[in-house]
């Protein structure tokens, strides 16, 4: 995929994630996981953290990051980039608001 | 011949003087005390915290039974002495016990003064001065409605601070303009009124009590000079102590204000020393613990034939409100002949003023930043010149000599003799030098050494300056490990502030105990909402959102991103009619894997998390409910077949496997809770390495705990013998709830009740009948909110979004 062809796709409401919270959305066999962080910030990043692919989804979000359910990586939700001594990341997708409607950009995962 | 010793009162002042003597002459007295409080020597200065419930009573304990013990002295606790006969040398106490002496020590204490108001006698109002009053206080808040503190000094503030943290309503009745007037300015007075205020705390200057009105004789509410009536639930009298000398008096000693020394501390009767607040020396009478120390150390080393000579004290104040600052020390009143330097600073709540005369300090007063406190102290009590450094001396020790502004320089450049200990009257060479020629490395060892921090605890902080110092790298300030990143408190300490400031929801216990991250991280949250279930079970709505996944989604993930779905299966008992519906379920779901768990269960595998709902439906429709084998809460009871088949068996113990399962599933804990029953000692339900297991025999059920088998193994210990299943279950449940009540955030049992001591453990449910009472009780309430089916509860729509894609995106949108 060209990293410059953007591809915005409606994909739901604000208020359908739970603050602190992640809902996934499906996109043929890739899985992209939607953050909503407590003061409303909107995330997407691949549903698969760098380690041994965990759902990231299934994580506890806090601040500015998501902890994976399986072993504890820490993962940035703006890049994708895993924290402290651990080294690897996901992919991570572009998302705009309209209103309360969140557009991600599955035309150019970064 | 050891020489016989009677000391008459048990409080810090003689417990003091009792550990300095026994350091100076092990063997050389033969020593008795006589307490009339029935109990064994406290900190007296802490009963603040206990009040406030930031601290137990068995906290702030000095010397336990076991100390009087090994010292060899006999304790006659609540035994008050009525009559010293000074001729034959003897004291005899109300209840009949009589003592011979060659040397007496009368430590009688203080009483608190009661104004003698219409209606001081009504039920209900209470003075300030032991334990039994706290515990008097901390039985009218449980009951509520408003608390009316007369006295507005140090004492009263800390009681209206206790009872407002203890829930009550609370307002302050005091005589003079301003606050702690004879420790503080007016400025700083206003300062820390407001900080009541903004508690919640009614302050009322310049009120003349008139009279306690009283209903039935109970306090009512209290009658101002100027017609307001207050209503009160209780009425708190803390306007000060008077020296306790009835008994010196009756005895022929010289008494006047309290009892008459010199400076080696004795009466006008060679063979009898005063110590403490009862004393009154060159005019002066002491209510706080410093100077009772020196007396304490004068009068040990005058016992032991070294002539020392006490010549009174300057003393410092500090308020012991949680997040409160107040600092002071010496003379403050306004003179011709004094100057005085002030920093204001509004928006921080910082108020400090030094009051000099002829270049030196004799007075300070600081609010709101108190860190200087001992070193203004300090100069204060030496009388230091402080002309080169007064441009900047009220910026603190940090700013003289343009040194940095670092607290371990400030620490590093303090005299060898500056007080660190105030309360103990350590001084800085001394906790040095301990911490280099005894190789101390830890806090509590400085305390057990030098004292130092001991009492108050304010100073701790520069303690622990002096032991990074002394030790470097060497020494972990964090001695107790903070409970991640977030926050530089330990768990014990963030669950002792859930409930002494009542936080009820994790925000608030953010906000008030200062987290560094905006909303917690994946360690403290669960850790912070597993607290409040535990502690405000019908308060605290629970924040699924700071649950880990399996207890969010209620069932175990797997590698791949899939759950294990585990039935809950009574006791490892299960039919035909739960079997076939397993079976079915299994066919119809496609799941892949059918497993038998060692907590006598079956483990469905490999289930996709959309399918969860629907499988808990079949599931349910069979009467499963969840086995909350994902919980850190009650797993599972495995029991053997017991009488019911078991030639051997002596006991029901599936029966009471399952009834013990049915009386306590749904509770979380702080980490998963394993159990087993077992009907003989042949124990084939494995009962000995569970956290909690019963190995049932002829006599009853021997109840163990803190076994273990996972990590670590190990076997359980015995917490004891009981006669009927009533009786076990009671034991288990209130062990539990201890448990619940105390463990770590994934503490298993076998370490928390290692951390506090397995007999603690005994003593509490075994020895306790009242104590394990009311933990079973704490735990049945608390079931009422926990026992609801989470799988039912799913299978009818609750928190439908978790098991559902946001959205699917057709293969066009994607291109």
């Amino acid at each position: 995929m060209n990293a410059l062809t953007e591809n915005w796709v409606a994909i739901g409401a604000v208020s359908d994630i739970p603050r602190r919270g992640s809902r996934c959305v499906k996109n043929g066999d890739t899985t992209i996981a939607i953050f909503r962080t407590v003061d409303d910030h909107i995330y997407a990043l691949e549903d698969k953290c760098p380690h041994k692919k965990g759902p990231l989804s299934q994580g506890i979000v806090h601040d500015g990051c998501v902890t994976c359910p399986l072993h504890n990586w820490v993962i940035s939700l703006e890049t994708g980039q895993a924290q402290g001594a651990d080294e690897g990341g996901t992919l991570s997708f572009g998302v705009k608001l309209e209103g309360d409607s969140i557009l991600l950009d599955i035309g150019g995962a970064r | 011949m050891k020489k016989k010793l009677v000391v008459v009162g048990n409080g810090m002042a003689p417990g003091r003087m009792l550990e300095h003597l026994f350091e100076l002459s092990p063997d050389g007295f033969d020593v008795t005390v006589f307490n009339a409080e029935p109990r064994v020597n406290y900190n007296r200065l802490m009963l603040s915290p206990v009040l406030s419930g930031e601290k137990t009573y068995e906290d702030i304990i000095t010397h336990d039974d076991a100390w009087y013990e090994q010292q060899g002295i006999t304790l006659h606790k609540g035994s008050k002495i009525s009559r010293i006969d000074r001729g034959a040398k003897t004291v005899t106490s109300d209840n009949g016990i009589t003592a011979s002496y060659d040397t007496l020590i009368v430590a009688t204490g203080s009483n608190p003064f009661i104004i003698p108001l219409p209606g001081k006698d009504l039920e209900g109002v209470l003075t300030y001065r032991d334990l039994d009053d706290v515990e008097k206080m901390l039985c009218a808040a449980r009951a509520g409605g408003r608390a009316v503190v007369i006295g507005g000094g140090l004492l009263g503030l800390e009681a209206a601070a206790g009872l407002r943290q203890q829930g009550m309503e609370v307002t302050v009745l005091h005589l003079m303009p301003s606050l702690m007037e004879r420790q503080l300015d007016p400025a700083a007075g206003y300062l820390l009124e407001k900080a009541f205020a903004d508690r919640g705390i009614d302050v009322i200057t310049k009120a003349n009590t008139h009279e306690i009105v009283g209903k039935d004789g109970q306090v009512a509410g209290v009658k101002l000079d100027n017609g307001t009536v207050i209503d009160a639930a209780i009425v708190v009298m803390a306007v000060g102590i008077r020296p306790g000398i009835d008994l010196a008096k009756e005895s022929g000693l010289d008494v006047n204000r309290g009892i008459l020394v010199g400076d080696d501390m004795q009466t006008s009767d060679p063979a009898i020393y005063a110590l403490g607040e009862c004393v009154e020396h060159r005019s002066q009478v002491y209510g706080l613990v410093a100077p009772l120390y020196e007396m304490a150390v004068t009068i040990a080393e005058n016992l032991c034939g070294n002539k020392a000579a006490y010549t009174g004290s300057v003393t410092a104040t500090k308020l012991k409100v949680t997040g409160i600052d107040l600092y002071s020390a010496g003379d403050f009143a306004e003179a011709e002949d004094r100057q005085e330097i002030v920093l204001r600073d509004a928006t921080a709540g910082v108020y400090k003023r030094l009051v000099l005369k002829d270049d030196r300090i004799i007075g300070a007063v600081l609010y709101g930043e108190t860190s200087d406190g001992p070193w203004f102290f300090d100069l204060l009590k030496k009388q230091t010149d402080i002309s080169d450094m007064r441009e900047t001396l009220i910026f603190g020790q940090a700013y003289q000599g343009g040194s940095p502004l670092d607290p371990m320089a400030a620490v590093a450049a303090l005299p060898d003799d500056a007080e660190i200990c105030g309360c103990n009257g350590v001084c800085k060479s001394k906790i040095s030098n301990a911490i280099v020629g005894k190789n101390l490395n830890s806090l509590d060892d400085v305390r057990a050494h030098t004292k130092a921090s001991a009492s108050c605890g304010s100073c701790t902080g520069l303690v622990e300056q002096l032991l990074s110092l002394a030790l470097g790298e060497a020494y972990n300030p964090a001695a107790v490990q903070p409970m991640c990143g977030c926050t530089e408190l330990g768990h014990d300490d963030v669950r002792r502030l859930i409930v002494a400031k009542q936080l009820k929801t994790i925000p608030a216990v953010m906000q008030e105990l200062e987290w560094k991250t905006s909303c917690g991280c994946a360690k403290c949250r669960p850790a912070l909402n597993y607290y409040l279930v535990c502690d405000w079970p019908d308060e605290y709505a629970d924040d699924y959102q700071s649950r880990f996944i399996n207890e969010r989604v209620h069932a175990n993930i797997q590698k791949d991103g899939t759950y294990s779905v585990v039935p809950r299966m009574w006791g490892g008992v299960t039919s035909s009619k739960e079997l076939r519906a397993i079976a079915d379920t299994v066919d119809k779901f496609d799941i892949p894997m059918v497993k038998v768990t060692g907590g006598q269960r079956i483990d469905l595998l490999g289930i996709r998390k959309e399918d969860l709902p629907a499988v808990w439906g079949d599931l349910g429709k069979a009467g499963f409910v969840s086995g909350q084998a994902y919980a850190k809460g009650l797993r599972t009871v495995k029991t053997c077949v017991g009488t019911d088949w078991c030639r051997f068996g002596t006991q029901d113990s599936t029966g009471l496997g399952i009834r013990i399962e049915k009386f306590m599933w749904g509770s979380w804990t702080p980490a998963k809770v394993k159990m087993a029953v077992s009907g003989c000692p042949r124990n084939c339900s494995e009962a000995t390495c569970k956290d909690v297991g019963i190995i049932c025999v002829d006599s009853g059920f021997e109840i163990h705990f803190a076994g273990a088998a996972g990590l670590d193994i190990k076997g359980t210990e015995i917490l004891g013998m009981v006669k009927t299943e009533d009786e076990a279950l009671e034991h288990v449940v209130a062990l539990v709830q201890m448990y619940r009540e105390q463990g770590r955030y994934l503490e298993r049992i076998y370490k928390w009740s290692r951390r506090i001591g397995y007999d603690e453990v005994r003593r509490q449910i075994m020895d306790d009948a009242d104590k394990r009472k009311a933990y079973f009780e704490r735990f049945v309430f608390s079931q009422k909110f926990a026992q609801v089916d989470p799988w039912s509860e799913r299978v009818s729509g609750k928190d439908k979004h978790e098991f559902q894609p946001m959205a699917t995106l057709s293969l066009e949108a994607a291109e």
